[in-house]
């Protein structure tokens, strides 16, 4: 198995390229060797459906489930926090009543998942996943643990920096986003191959969230402001709902 | 503004994403239902048992949905939206009808999102309805070889429409990019 060292050279060989988004065929994180195109994407112009995003609405999400501390009857371990923040599309302009959903490890770093049985505790009061809507200026805000740092299996005692996992859905299904917030700081981010497959450092920046001391609660929870922008939309502004 | 850097689902999607039912437009059991279904493969041609495979669709008239309901399906509504986890087989399916053409003479297809575990941004596809003579009237399938096109055409079966995913190599699925986000592929 690699070292830390051979995947810190891969990474460096590879530092600066430009581009807003992660590389996909980037080896040094392993997994996606065999999992990326080897073709150029098609360039096409949506149409139809792919000019509309699918609706989510009470219905289906529970004001509660954007608590991930109060999921179970006792306090989850950790440091409280609350992350807020907003989605815009490409253009600045706020995307409202939309789904997001995030999921993450408890304090210790472990996941509430069959996959990761890494000798780290799991909390029986915090399962690590959660969602809401956003609101009429595409705000959001989660209370949750801040989650600790992980190691998984790509190279010989490789780390993950502390994450939480974020799904996003914007005004055109072209918008959809699956992505990861990081801590300002973390000392895990120039080993972390995921991380680094954004290669241009300007761009990972905007994965950063940031300490925000007016989000913080006092004597109750840490605050964090993370805004995500996602690509501009295809619509015009005059276009009307379909019948 | 830059978009925001998509990052891989990993391997711990199974907490976030799956739905109760997020796979079933209709229910299964309607005698309207149909199947549509696959496999994601890597390159290798292995499964992918840690893929998320989301689909968006015009309803069978064509007419794009706009109806809440995808997280607590009440077994009427129709959304439009679902969302599959691959099982160990990298096998996804969803009970759905088919989508009608959201413009005359266009051939229908699903707008379908990919997400994986060693996938480190989402990718879109279209899997169309195998409608040969409608064919020639898409930009899309009308600049791409035969053997790229055939790669976004399901396949009819009893009950259902096959859509198998090939993230690369040999009849590799072809991905599209929408000018919202070309630059990301620089």
């Amino acid at each position: 198995m690699d070292t830390q060292a051979d995947i810190n050279a891969e990474i460096a060989a590879r530092a600066g390229e430009k581009g807003s988004q992660p590389r996909l065929d980037y080896p040094p994180y392993r997994s996606s060797v065999l999992r990326h195109p080897h073709h150029e994407p098609e360039p096409v112009d949506p149409e139809g459906v792919e000019l509309w995003a699918p609706v989510f609405g009470h219905r289906d999400v529970g004001e509660a489930e954007a608590d991930l501390t109060n999921r179970h009857p006792g306090e989850p371990i950790g440091q409280r926090m609350t992350v807020s923040g907003r989605v815009l599309d490409g253009d600045g302009r706020p995307v409202p009543g939309q789904l997001v959903e995030i999921w993450q490890a408890n304090a210790a770093g472990r996941y509430w998942h069959q996959r990761d049985q890494h000798p780290a505790p799991l909390d029986p009061n915090f399962s690590g996943a959660g969602r809401c809507l956003t609101g009429p200026a595409g705000e959001y805000r989660f209370t949750t643990i801040r989650p600790g740092a992980y190691p998984w299996r790509n190279h010989v005692n490789a780390w993950r920096p502390a994450h939480i996992h974020f799904s996003l859905f914007g005004t055109d299904f072209t918008q959809r986003l699956v992505t990861q917030m990081y801590f300002p700081g973390d000392p895990l981010f120039d080993i972390d191959p995921i991380f680094q497959s954004v290669t241009d450092p300007k761009a990972r920046e905007a994965l950063i969230a940031a300490y925000d001391h007016e989000l913080t609660e006092p004597e109750f929870s840490a605050g964090y402001r993370w805004d995500i922008v996602l690509t501009g939309s295809h619509r015009t502004l005059f276009e009307e709902d379909p019948a | 503004m830059n978009p925001s850097p998509g990052q891989t689902v990993g391997p711990f999607f199974h907490l976030g994403l799956p739905i109760d039912g997020g796979n079933e437009l209709v229910p299964s059991a309607d005698p309207g239902a149909i199947r549509l279904h696959g496999r994601v493969l890597d390159g290798g041609g292995n499964p992918v048992p840690d893929a998320v495979v989301e689909i968006w669709q015009a309803d069978p008239d064509g007419n794009v949905v706009r109806e809440a309901g995808s997280i607590s399906r009440d077994g009427w509504t129709f959304t439009g939206w679902g969302r599959a986890a691959t099982d160990p087989d990298g096998h996804y399916w969803f009970s759905t009808v088919e989508p009608g053409p959201t413009e005359t003479g266009r051939p229908p297809f699903f707008a379908v999102t990919v997400f994986a575990r060693g996938l480190l941004d989402r990718l879109f596809t279209r899997a169309y309805l195998p409608d040969p003579e409608l064919f020639g009237a898409d930009p899309v399938l009308s600049a791409l070889t035969p053997e790229r096109r055939a790669t976004l055409i399901t396949i009819r079966e009893t009950r259902g429409l096959r859509f198998d995913i090939r993230l690369q190599g040999e009849s590799e699925t072809v991905f599209l990019s929408y000018p919202g986000q070309r630059q990301s592929w620089a």
